[in-house]
């Protein structure tokens, strides 16, 4: 199938499921599963589709958090307007960071430490800064209506989710069809080459980090309207970041379904163990780094990669 | 301005601090300068060792400092064959691999001392805890000063392993040119293996003096992790002087940093030197062009 048509064909399938399901559950897990796909997707356009590993991409999710949560309580602002600022704002970082890393020819597993560094910067600013709330967070108050872009029910949320995946869906689509996506995978490829054949390395990264940035904001501004609640930990701590990045690796990097199949398969495992066992923390994030490790050494192309190239 | 004496005190709290700092550092910058990966999940293997020292204390009775000849062996195996299991099958020759392959181990690590021992921050009580040494005007912590001077002797014992013996004369051999060792009768895999071994080893040793003045926790590890990679970056990826130094100097930075801008604002000078060395001087202090 096309992909343009199976991306159609899912939205809509997902789109109906609040007619045909009542349960709270299978909704807010059905949520829960498009925002890891969305922020896996994130990381996957620099990651997967650039080469660039970061290991501090909760540096973006939570200046989107952040940026929405500050707009709305300290200076008034409406939700929708947030937005797009908290977007911006992401890219800009993203900008910022390349910017300075790529300037300077950082390449492999210095990148992913340089972006795990900025990541804990931006967690003590925040945990300092009275601005951002400090230590205690910033809570937004409950307005449940879509004009404020919270929701009176699960339904309205999984449809904003919805939108904001396909979108992702769609960039990924257009990365694996376009001149720039096939810039952007010839630099990850091989650096010295696409640079030999014309293509401005830099720019081309600069772009992919600033895209990736926004898209990882929008994750994070999804997260504040649907918990209303961000803290520096679960803004801009290490937890976001692995979860980025394990959806995207797991589902296969540089994909364009990889991050949903990962997203899928960390949900479905999550589950299945908090039914097998009770009350047991941190289980579920040892299965997700076995299954990091074992696909790392069977499966370097993810699960999409069993698909076949096409996926 | 500070009292003179409260900078002195805060200066030999830094270097005593720095000193374990330096011993998990040297770990890694050996990790590094030999297979060229960055072992991410060095810092959960601290953890590990970390509750090893911890349970030996409470469940056997033993002191954290006996516990050295017990840990460090202890460490050294479990990282051969971590290696050998595990991260060298992994690889498939790409760097980007084993950070992922040590990723996974540091959330496995981080997520089962979780699962098992829950979030508590524990800490052992000992004759010695509470002891504190006079030197010029300043107060220090007789465990602190325990870890300053073992974490100088293992850097020394490390030293001369990798400089003086025929596994230091391989370990070199392989760091260099890993086809030219082989082509000399080099166990190449058994190298990197042992050399993964020395590097938790380390750790075994960093982890029994760091307790008595220290806590553990499951997320313990992770606030060293970034450290170490700092005064690794610092002093140049596999120089060992450059780890000594860099952790010196980590070590009293932060507790400089501390001392005026506060306990939390305090750790950013660290990472912003960080990243300021990875982008002006990615070779670091001591460590040549790569």
């Amino acid at each position: 199938m096309r992909p343009l048509a199976l991306i159609a064909g899912l939205a809509g399938a997902v789109a109906l499921l609040p007619a045909v399901v009542e349960s709270g559950f299978v909704l807010n897990m059905a949520i829960m599963t498009l925002y890891t796909a969305l922020i896996a997707q994130a990381w996957n356009i620099l990651g997967g589709f650039g080469g660039q590993f970061s290991f501090g991409h909760a540096v973006f999710f939570g200046t989107g958090a952040y940026a929405m949560a500050v707009l709305q309580v300290k200076l008034g602002l409406n939700a929708w307007l947030a937005l797009p600022v908290a977007l911006t704002l992401g890219a800009a970082v993203g900008a910022m960071i390349g910017a300075l890393t790529f300037r300077y020819g950082l390449r492999g597993s210095y990148f992913a430490l340089v972006t795990l560094a900025f990541a804990e910067v931006f967690r003590i600013l925040a945990n300092t800064f009275q601005f951002t709330g400090a230590g205690v967070g910033i809570q937004i108050p409950l307005r449940e209506s879509a004009a404020d872009l919270q929701f009176a029910g699960k339904p309205g949320f999984l449809f904003a989710i919805l939108a904001l995946t396909v979108a992702s869906l769609v960039i990924a689509w257009w990365l694996k069809h376009s001149r720039y996506g096939a810039w952007l995978q010839a630099v990850r490829d091989n650096e010295d080459s696409a640079a030999a054949l014309g293509v401005d390395v830099f720019r081309v990264k600069l772009a992919a980090i600033a895209l990736s940035g926004a898209l990882m904001s929008a994750g994070g501004a999804f997260y504040l309207q649907y918990f209303r609640y961000v803290d520096p930990h679960i803004a801009y701590g290490p937890a976001i970041s692995v979860e980025a990045l394990l959806a995207a690796i797991v589902g296969g990097m540089g994909t364009i379904f990889g991050p949903l199949l990962g997203a899928l398969v960390l949900h479905g495992l999550g589950e299945a163990t908090r039914s097998l066992m009770q009350n047991a923390p941190g289980i579920n994030l040892v299965i997700y780094g076995v299954l990091l490790v074992l696909i790392v050494m069977f499966l370097p192309r993810g699960i999409a990669g069993l698909f076949g190239r096409k996926a | 301005m500070l009292d003179p004496a409260i900078v002195f005190a805060s200066v030999l709290n830094g270097l005593t601090t720095g000193a374990v700092y330096a011993l998990i550092a040297l770990g890694l910058t050996l990790i590094y300068g030999v297979l060229h990966i960055i072992n991410f999940a060095h810092g959960a293997a601290l953890m590990a060792a970390l509750y090893g020292v911890y349970f030996l204390h409470q469940k056997a009775g033993v002191d954290p400092y006996l516990a050295l000849p017990l840990m460090v062996p202890a460490m050294f195996g479990a990282g051969y064959l971590l290696y050998r299991w595990v991260i060298g099958r992994a690889s498939h020759g790409r760097d980007e691999n084993i950070l992922l392959v040590t990723l996974g181990i540091a959330i496995v690590l981080e997520n089962l001392a979780l699962y098992l021992w829950r979030s508590d921050t524990r800490t052992i009580e000992t004759a010695y805890t509470f002891a504190m040494v006079p030197i010029g005007a300043a107060m220090i912590a007789a465990p602190k000063l325990a870890a300053f001077a073992g974490a100088l002797c293992a850097t020394a014992a490390l030293l001369y392993v990798v400089t003086r013996t025929d596994l230091g004369r391989a370990i070199r051999a392989c760091a260099k040119e890993r086809q030219g060792a082989r082509l000399v009768g080099i166990d190449v895999e058994h190298v990197f293996a042992m050399s993964f071994g020395i590097g938790l080893a380390c750790l075994g040793a960093a982890a029994c003096f760091l307790l008595p003045a220290y806590y553990v926790n499951p997320q313990v590890g992770s606030g060293f992790v970034l450290i170490a990679f700092t005064i690794v970056v610092l002093g140049g990826m596999g120089s060992f002087v450059g780890a000594l130094a860099g952790g010196l100097l980590i070590g009293v930075v932060e507790s400089l940093g501390g001392l005026w801008l506060g306990e939390s604002l305090g750790q950013i000078g660290i990472f912003l030197i960080f990243i300021a060395v990875l982008l002006f001087r990615p070779q670091g202090l001591f460590g040549a062009r790569a």
